[in-house]
C-alpha cells in the first residue's frame, strides 16, 4: 500500500445548533452586555463520533450510510469546507469537490464566463481554462449554448456544466458526493468513464453514494458511516453487506411499525360495522375501490396476522424466490358454518397481483369455533423489489364480510437483480456457442 | 492571520474576475449596459443640484457653484455607502459558496468594494465635466494626493466592510441597522453643506467633525478638486490613514476570528 493521499485521525465535528440565538438581536445582545456570550451555542449536533480511515493513494473509497449519518460532513473537512472540532483531516494533492455541481455559477452571465469563474474559484488558471475549455463544453454537451446566460439553462444542463468544470480541474484527489444523479443515462455513463480513467491514471476518488451497487463495482475500498460513528470499513462487498443487512433490519422494524399503527388506526378488534358496498360477484373488483380499512360484522374475528420465512421467523422483509407465510390468527364468537377466507396482494400504487379464496379454491366451509389459525404457504415468492400490501377477510360465501383487512398489512420483498415489473417467472436463459459472456466476477 | 493574508495575493485572478463578473452581471439585460454607470452619477447629481441649488437656494458664499462642491464629496461617499451596505450581507449572499466550494471568504466584501470603487472611477468623468462647464479648476500641484485619498478610503470602508459583514453572518439585524446608520452618518458629514461657516457658528461642533472619519475624507476631496489655496488637511487624512490600517489589521483578526463559523451559520 502507497502513503495515504487522505487521512482522518479520530475526526469528531460537533455542529452547534443555536437554538434560541436565531431570534436574538444584536440589541438584545448589546443590552444583556456581552455578545461574545450569546455566541456560545445552545445546543451541540455531533456529526462525527471519532472516526478514522485512510485512503491509500489512487484508490477509489466509497463511503455508504443512511442520511444524516455524516457521510457528507466527512467530505466536507476532507475538502476543508469546514474544520474538525477534534482530531485531524490530511489530505495531499489538489482537491477538488464535486458537492455541489455549479455552486458558484452566476445566472445572468454565459456559460461561457462561468467556465472561466468556476474554474478560477477550483483553483485552475486562466491559461489552463482556455487550454480545456472545448473539452469542458463538449463533455457538458453544450457546445450550441455556451453563450446563453446561465439563467436559461434546465437544472440538467446547469449541473453537467459544473461536473463539467469540476471534473476537468484534474485534481489528485476527487471527492464525489452523490453527484452522478445529474444527467441522463448517456451522461451517468460518461460520469463514470470518466471516473474509470481518474482510476487508471492511479488518482484517489473519494466516492459518497447511495448506490450501493456503484460502491460494490467501483470502489477499492468502503466505510460505513451510521449516526457519525464509523461501522464497518474495508472490502466494498462486505461493507455494503452489513450495511444492507441493517437497513432491511430497520425496514422490518418500520414496517412492523406502521402496521400496527394501521390496525390501531382502523378500529382495532373488529366491531366495526359494514361500511363498504358488498356485492356477491366481483368481490375484488370492488374491494379495488375501496381504501385501506377494517369492516365486518365481527361475528368471526382475524385477531393477528403474522409473516413468517422459511425458518417460521417473524418479518416484514423478504427476498425473491423465498418462501412466505401468511398466518392468521382467527377468533369466532358464536360457531359459525358459512365462512370464507381470502388474500389479495397489492403493489404499494395499488395494482392488484393476485387474489384468491378458499371458496375459488373449492373449499365448502362446514364449521368455524373458537380460536384457530390459518396458514397460507407461498413456496416461492416471486416478485420483484417493492413494497406489497395483503389484504385478508374472512366473509361469508356471499360475500358479506365477517372481518375485512383492506390493505392494512405490508410487506417488502428485496432483491438482488433490478429487474423490473411486478412478477418473476422462474426463468433461465441459454446460449448457442457462438454467444459468449465473460465469466461473473 | 497572516498566513491568510498573504494568501490573499493568490486569489487576485479570482478576485478580478468576480469584479468582472459583478460588473457584467449588473447591467446584462439592461439596454443602456454600462451606460448606466454614467447615467446613475449624472441623476444623481441632478436631484442634488436641482434641489440644493435651486429649490433650497443655497447661496453659502465660497461653494459656489454649489452643484460641483456638492459632487466633489458626493461621489467617494456613494461609493462608501454602497459598498458598506452591499459588503455587510455579501457573505450571507454568497453563502452558497462559502458553504459548497474552498475558498477564503473575505473575498466576497472585497469583490463589492473594487466592483462600487469601478462605478465611482466611471462617475469621475461626469464630475469632470461639471468641472469643464463650470469652470472650476482643481489644485493642479496637489492632485496626486487624489490617488492617496481613494487608497485611504479603500483601506477604511474594507476594515468596516470586513467587520460588518463577519458580525452580520450571526446577526441579521446588522444589515438594516448599518443601511440606517449610513443615511444618519450622511448628514452628519460636510458632505452636502460647508463646515467652515458652522465652526464660526458654534465652535463645539468642530471635535464632533474631527471625530467623524469620513469628514477628512471629504474635506480632502474638497479641498483638492474644489477649493483653491492648498491641501491644509494632509495630517489629518494621513493620521486618517494610520487609524485606516490599524482598524483593517483589527477588523480582519475578528474576521479572521470567526472565519470557521461562517460555513456553518451562513
Amino acid at each position: 500500500m502507497s502513503s495515504p493521499a487522505i487521512t482522518l485521525d479520530h475526526v469528531s465535528k460537533i455542529y452547534r445548533r443555536y437554538g434560541g440565538r436565531q431570534f436574538s438581536t444584536l440589541k438584545s445582545a448589546l443590552l444583556s452586555g456581552d455578545l461574545v456570550r450569546k455566541l456560545r451555542p445552545e445546543e451541540t449536533f455531533q456529526a462525527l463520533k471519532d472516526v478514522s480511515f485512510t485512503v491509500p493513494k489512487g484508490c477509489t473509497y466509497g463511503v455508504v450510510g443512511r442520511n444524516g449519518s455524516g457521510k457528507s460532513t466527512a467530505l466536507k473537512l476532507v475538502a476543508g469546507i469546514t474544520k474538525p472540532t477534534i482530531g485531524t483531516v490530511t489530505v495531499e494533492g489538489r482537491i477538488s469537490a464535486l458537492i455541489e455541481l455549479g455552486a458558484g455559477f452566476h445566472p445572468e452571465i454565459s456559460g461561457r464566463e462561468n467556465v472561466f469563474i468556476n474554474g478560477i474559484m477550483l483553483g485552475l488558471t486562466k491559461k489552463e481554462i482556455t487550454k480545456r475549455f472545448d473539452e469542458i463544453v463538449e463533455f457538458a454537451e453544450l457546445t450550441q449554448f455556451i453563450d446563453a446566460p446561465v439563467k436559461t439553462y434546465s437544472s440538467g444542463m446547469y449541473m453537467r456544466l459544473g461536473f463539467a468544470v469540476a471534473i476537468h480541474v484534474d485534481p489528485d484527489v476527487l471527492l464525489v458526493d452523490e453527484v452522478l444523479a445529474v444527467g441522463d443515462e448517456g451522461f451517468t455513463h460518461k460520469c463514470l468513464d470518466k471516473f474509470g480513467e481518474f482510476k487508471r491514471r492511479g488518482k484517489t476518488i473519494l466516492l459518497v453514494t447511495h448506490s450501493l451497487g456503484l460502491v460494490e463495482r467501483f470502489c477499492d475500498e468502503a466505510v460505513w458511516l451510521d449516526a457519525g460513528e464509523k461501522k464497518a470499513e474495508g472490502d466494498p462487498t462486505r461493507v455494503v453487506g452489513t450495511y444492507v443487512t441493517d437497513v432491511a433490519r430497520q425496514e422490518e422494524r418500520f414496517l412492523a411499525a406502521s402496521d400496527e399503527k394501521a390496525q390501531h388506526d382502523a378500529g382495532g378488534t373488529g366491531q366495526a360495522t359494514p361500511t363498504g358496498p358488498v356485492t356477491t360477484e366481483d368481490h375484488f373488483g370492488d374491494m379495488n375501490q375501496a381504501g385501506e380499512g377494517r369492516w365486518g360484522s365481527g361475528g368471526v374475528q382475524i385477531a393477528s396476522v403474522d409473516f413468517q420465512d422459511a425458518t417460521g421467523q417473524s418479518t416484514h422483509v423478504f427476498h425473491t424466490g423465498e418462501s412466505m407465510r401468511v398466518i392468521l390468527g382467527v377468533k369466532a364468537s358464536a360457531p359459525v358454518r358459512d365462512f370464507v377466507f381470502g388474500i389479495g396482494l397489492f403493489t404499494a400504487d395499488g395494482a392488484m397481483v393476485y387474489g384468491t379464496n378458499t371458496d375459488i379454491e373449492e373449499l365448502e366451509s362446514d364449521r368455524l369455533e373458537g380460536e384457530a389459525t390459518v396458514t397460507l404457504t407461498v413456496e416461492s415468492l416471486d416478485l420483484v423489489e417493492g413494497t406489497y400490501k395483503l389484504d385478508v377477510a374472512v366473509h361469508k360465501r356471499d360475500g358479506a364480510p365477517y372481518d375485512y383487512h383492506r390493505l392494512l398489512h405490508t410487506f417488502r420483498v428485496k432483491s438482488r437483480i433490478k429487474d423490473g415489473g411486478i412478477y418473476r417467472p422462474k426463468h433461465r436463459w441459454n446460449f448457442s456457442t457462438a454467444i459468449r459472456f465473460k465469466p461473473p466476477k | 492571520m497572516w498566513h491568510n493574508l498573504g494568501q490573499l495575493l493568490r486569489y487576485r485572478g479570482l478576485i478580478q474576475s468576480l469584479v468582472a463578473r459583478e460588473l457584467k452581471a449588473r447591467y446584462r439585460g439592461s439596454m443602456l449596459g454600462f451606460f448606466w454607470s454614467f447615467v446613475n452619477p449624472l441623476l444623481l447629481l441632478l436631484i442634488y443640484s436641482f434641489v440644493f441649488a435651486h429649490i433650497l437656494q443655497n447661496r453659502t458664499e465660497g461653494v459656489q457653484p454649489y452643484a460641483v462642491f456638492m459632487f466633489t464629496a458626493l461621489l467617494p461617499w456613494t461609493w462608501f455607502q454602497s459598498s458598506l451596505n452591499e459588503a455587510t450581507g455579501s457573505l450571507i449572499a454568497g453563502g452558497n459558496l462559502i458553504k459548497k466550494v474552498l475558498f477564503p471568504a473575505e473575498i466576497l466584501p472585497i469583490v463589492t468594494i473594487l466592483s462600487n470603487m469601478v462605478h465611482f472611477l466611471l462617475g469621475l468623468p461626469i464630475l469632470i465635466g461639471f468641472m469643464v462647464w463650470y469652470k472650476v479648476t482643481p489644485d493642479w500641484p496637489q492632485l496626486p494626493w487624489f490617488f492617496v485619498i481613494v487608497a485611504i478610503q479603500f483601506v477604511f470602508t474594507l476594515a468596516l466592510a470586513l467587520l460588518l459583514s463577519a458580525i452580520a453572518v450571526h446577526f441579521r439585524d446588522v444589515r438594516d441597522l448599518v443601511s440606517n446608520l449610513l443615511t444618519f452618518w450622511f448628514f452628519a458629514t460636510p458632505i452636502i453643506y460647508w463646515y467652515k461657516p458652522l465652526f464660526n457658528e458654534f465652535p463645539w461642533y468642530k471635535k464632533y467633525f474631527d471625530a467623524n472619519p469620513f469628514t477628512h475624507l471629504a474635506i480632502s476631496y474638497q479641498e483638492i478638486l474644489f477649493f483653491d489655496g492648498g491641501f491644509g488637511h494632509w495630517q489629518w487624512l494621513l493620521a486618517l490613514g494610520g487609524v485606516s490600517v490599524v482598524l483593517f489589521l483589527a477588523a480582519y483578526w475578528v474576521f479572521d476570528r470567526l472565519r470557521d463559523s461562517f460555513s456553518e451559520a451562513v
